[in-house]
């Protein structure tokens, strides 16, 4: 290539930019009384997870009030790695969403930032807490809850008393779900082992698969997972292994994963510890809708007002009532689990 | 001879041309509207000053690892180990701005930038030490080099530089943040920085450096004959080294310019960065040609950036814009058909002249 040829090519970038621009759009000046928009963490809204719960909250926000999706409504906008996060907030603000939602720790700050800087905007922040700005909501779960009542359900489930767990990235958060499951089994038979693995990553199923599979071999008949989209692969793991005659369960997260678990032969989900981040998107949407944004609060939610609990998919009878005898004394007070 | 010289930028062009196209068929049969989703994304892109900072912030780091890939294949290897490179020099630059905290602002930085690189230099230069003095194919060790710089950066942050239980290092001090307030003021507080400038720069002195001085000529001529190039006196050795070495610098700045000007702080990271590969797309794109690089990651750039738009402003899914980049790549792969398209046509052309 020479001069010339990078003057050509300057000049058609440059028309080609010039045409396609005198096509943009225009967003309608018709607006509806409040609009929400969310951010993801790295995966989409279809992860089967953490944003994809966030999303159906959203979107039943916006059916409720007959919103459509797009700018006069209710909005994602997906990010790739953590460098879009600030980019993707910032094109929410510009196309004058109210509210927007950063889905997960990592956004904290990119949302802390860009609230600085736009105080006229509502921010949410899940899993996290952002101090000193009074437009931002930081919303956290007390997993360790809903962890805890997993650990009783496979506990009371196991034959082999060996049990899995498989988290994401070694984070506080996730430390929260082992810490939990652990109190849990510990509680029900303390004899029960506990074999803790961390994937590493949110989104790796293969490595899901491959450490579920060595754990599942190894005798464990119960595996829960708090890793996300890595998790896929511990049902596939699950799954091959009840296909072989070996009956093993999993324990899924986030949201009620029973769908995940079902093979040719039953289906391999015992229980799921939701948490409804799904909710909590869609009572933050409807307090800023009628102006009272807990902007500059933490609002935590727990088993006491189902901001996480454990959903029954294949549990037996017996170990069912054994785990809403241990939810009512965690809801009572009498047993305190711990975080850590 | 004029032919040779344009056919090349006719074929990345017609391969952009031919990677919209095909993002804008997959669209209508899904019922997307092609012209509303570019011109989404054109504005996303370009639409006001803060998008053009975006965007161009986002072409820096891409511009050095697309710089650092066609560096080392020039000379006839195939790193792919720019996302390693680029982890390992967004570690450094931050831990060396962490802990030489004390020193002067444009001291810090240049200090930050030179461990940064260094570091990415290193771990290229293993590479391309292995290759020189025991045949081992780079294209194996690079690999496995960027698996160990995540591991390994993830294992020293968390370890080490992480508050208990927390993902991510300290944030930088402003004075060693490559973010200007008149730059930001002046992209309506977009995160455009100096790394844009600093990538420039390298552009510049890259192709100096290939087309003017006697190691880049050396490079050069290693890739093309090997075997010729040792005959005629080259330390074949030395230059491999050397061409691997400048590579991870580059692509180790380019991790220093985001770290420094984007982040502002080191993370965990779930996987490799894209970046890396991503550079290899802009370089191939380009054919390998440093302004052409400019040109390529401003491009690549602008769909990234101007993609995000997309489905704030429609129904459609972002993920078509990756569906476009893909087959972007996929018509540069496949230039050969082009040549044999386009030849017969610039002859005609030339007979008539």
């Amino acid at each position: 290539m020479n001069k010339k040829a990078v003057v050509v090519l300057s000049a058609a970038l440059f028309l080609i930019g010039g045409v396609l621009t005198g096509c943009g759009n225009s967003s309608s000046s018709k607006r509806n009384s409040h609009t929400a928009a969310l951010v993801t963490d790295g995966g989409g809204i279809d992860d089967k997870s953490f944003n994809q719960s966030a999303w159906t909250g959203l979107k039943a926000w916006g059916k409720s009030h007959d919103l459509t999706k797009g700018v006069n409504g209710f909005n994602y906008a997906e990010s790739s790695s953590n460098s879009d996060f600030t980019p993707n907030i910032n094109k929410l603000i510009k196309a004058n969403y109210k509210t927007i939602f950063g889905i997960g720790y990592n956004l904290d700050n990119a949302i802390s930032d860009a609230a600085k800087d736009n105080s006229k905007v509502n921010f949410a922040i899940i899993d996290s807490v952002v101090k000193n700005r009074k437009n931002v909501a930081s919303v956290t779960f007390k997993t360790e809850q809903s962890s805890f009542l997993a650990g009783v359900a496979a506990a009371e489930t196991t034959k082999t008393n060996k049990v899995g767990f498989v988290g994401g990235v070694k984070s506080s958060l996730i430390k929260t779900f082992q810490a939990g499951f652990q109190q849990g089994v510990k509680a029900v038979n303390p004899k029960i082992k506990v074999d803790v693995k961390y994937a590493g990553s949110f989104t790796k199923a293969d490595v899901g698969q491959s450490l579920a599979t060595a754990m599942y071999n190894n005798g464990e008949d119960v595996i829960y997972h708090a890793a996300g989209g890595t998790g896929a692969g511990v049902f596939t793991a699950a799954k091959n292994a009840s296909k072989s005659g070996n009956k093993v369960w999993v324990i899924g997260v986030d949201q009620d994963q029973k769908a995940d678990g079902k093979y040719s032969g039953g289906n391999v989900t015992l229980a799921s510890s939701v948490k409804e981040v799904g909710t909590a998107v869609e009572d933050l949407s409807n307090d800023a809708m009628k102006n009272k944004f807990p902007g500059g609060k933490t609002l935590s939610y727990d088993l006491k007002d189902d901001g996480v609990s454990l959903v029954n998919d294949n549990m037996s009878k017996s170990a069912w009532k054994i785990v809403q005898s241990y939810q009512k004394k965690i809801e009572n007070g009498s047993i305190k689990v711990s975080a850590e | 001879m004029v032919k040779q010289k344009y056919s090349g930028l006719i074929v990345s062009l017609s391969a952009v041309l031919a990677g919209l196209i095909v993002g804008g068929i997959i669209m209508l049969v899904f019922g997307y509207s092609p012209l509303q989703n570019y011109g989404n994304l054109l504005n996303g892109a370009f639409g006001d000053i803060y998008s053009i900072g975006e965007t161009l912030r986002n072409a820096a780091p891409l511009m050095l690892t697309g710089l650092g890939f066609s560096i080392a294949s020039r000379a006839g290897f195939f790193n792919i180990g720019g996302s390693g490179q680029y982890l390992v020099g967004w570690f450094g630059s931050i831990i060396f701005a962490l802990k030489f905290s004390f020193l002067p602002g444009w001291l810090l930085i240049i200090g930050a930038l030179i461990a940064g690189s260094l570091l990415g230099g290193i771990w290229s230069w293993i590479a391309g030490f292995l290759r020189a003095y025991f045949g081992t194919s780079e294209v194996i060790t690079t690999i496995m080099l960027n698996y160990i710089a995540l591991y390994f950066v993830n294992f020293a942050v968390k370890q080490w530089f992480a508050a208990k239980g927390a993902d991510a290092s300290a944030n930088i001090l402003k004075k060693a943040s490559l973010r200007v307030s008149w730059l930001t003021k002046l992209t309506d507080n977009s995160t455009f920085n100096m790394g844009f400038l600093i990538a420039l720069i390298f552009i510049v002195i890259m192709w100096v450096y290939m087309t003017k001085t006697k190691s880049g000529f050396e490079i050069n001529s290693v890739g093309l004959n090997p075997q010729a190039s040792k005959y005629a006196g080259i330390d074949t050795k030395k230059t491999i080294m050397i061409a691997m070495l400048l590579s991870g610098v580059l692509a180790g700045l380019a991790g220093c310019i985001d770290g420094l000007g984007n982040y502002q702080n080191i993370s965990v990271s779930n996987s490799l960065p894209n970046i890396g590969f991503d550079g290899m797309a802009v370089a191939l794109l380009a054919n390998e040609h440093p302004i052409g690089i400019v040109f390529a990651s401003i491009l690549f750039s602008a769909l990234q950036i101007g993609g995000l738009s997309i489905s704030v402003y429609s129904t459609t899914p972002p993920e078509i814009v990756d569906i476009v980049i893909a087959s972007i790549i996929f018509f540069v792969g496949i230039r050969y058909l082009f040549e044999r398209l386009i030849a017969p046509m610039l002859q005609k052309k030339g007979v008539k002249n």
